[in-house]
């Protein structure tokens, strides 16, 4: 219980820092914790992250990060491979998943490697005053 | 540019957010996650977006996402409530605090500590 609170909070810090729903830690989080399968810690991992991308939104559409209309766009459409997704999920086994999210997250470990080392040492620009939008161009 | 070339590139544009929000739901749905792994780069590399406009455009995509696939593994019976609410709400304090974080802290750091436990998590994932 305690384990699982601390792993929501890591998650949401997660999710505030790096602009991500937080989901690739409430699933191990749910496993490991409150020892589900992992189908089942999957389905509850999507329900956690919706207040957690709501908030997330608010505060991130305060800094201008926003763009309404294609977000919008994106998240309806998403209906069809949402589903799609939903009905893999549940026709493999939960062993395979769960190698396969393993790998997931070992991706996602060297994406943040890779931004990390990528980034200019003096680190955090205040959010929203980015500079660099490189190669924007025609958009906006 | 006349109105039929700018047209025509609304279309692509809108063809493309077609496509990027298809496969973050085929994503989310079956791994759980948000999707945004899937968006980001992606908005990025076709669309041009810069990287904070991107992380904020995708987490506000994930909320619609998120949704939807969750009320079809609902639809399953897979998912459980009042876990969801212990990891949930904590991770909205998290939110608040990360958010507060970003703008004092290098992401530097943070973002490797976060890749570490990734891994120690696989691996206890895997081993289990």
């Amino acid at each position: 219980m305690i384990g699982l609170i601390a792993i929501g909070v890591c998650a949401g810090v997660m999710a505030g820092l790096l602009g991500v729903g937080g989901g690739v830690l409430f699933v191990p989080g749910l496993v490991i914790f409150m020892n589900l399968g992992q189908h089942q810690a999957e389905a509850t991992s999507l329900l956690a992250i919706v207040p957690v991308a709501i908030v997330g939104t608010f505060k991130q559409d305060g800094y201008g990060n926003v763009r309404r209309h294609d977000a919008l766009l994106m998240g309806l459409l998403s209906i069809a491979g949402a589903a799609t997704g939903v009905a893999l999920a549940n026709a493999i086994s939960g062993t395979i998943l769960r190698v396969g999210f393993a790998l997931l997250m070992v991706l996602v470990a060297i994406q943040l490697v890779r931004k990390a080392l990528g980034e200019e040492p003096k680190g955090s620009e205040p959010p929203g005053a980015s500079a660099v939008h490189a190669a924007d161009g025609s958009e906006t | 540019m006349n109105a039929e070339r700018q047209a025509e590139l609304g279309t692509r544009r809108a063809l493309k957010l077609t496509v990027i929000g298809t496969l973050a739901g085929v994503f989310s749905g079956l791994f759980g996650v948000g999707g945004g792994t899937v968006m980001v780069p992606l908005l990025v590399l076709w669309l041009g977006y810069g990287a904070r406009e991107a992380t904020g455009t995708s987490l506000a995509a994930i909320v619609f996402i998120a949704a939807f696939a969750a009320a079809t593994q609902g639809a399953y019976g897979n998912v459980h409530v009042l876990d969801a609410i212990y990891i949930g709400v904590p991770a909205i304090g998290g939110v608040l605090l990360g958010t507060w974080l970003q703008q004092r802290l290098p992401t530097r750091s943070i973002s490797l500590l976060f890749a570490a436990v990734l891994v120690a998590s696989a691996v206890e994932l895997i081993t289990r």
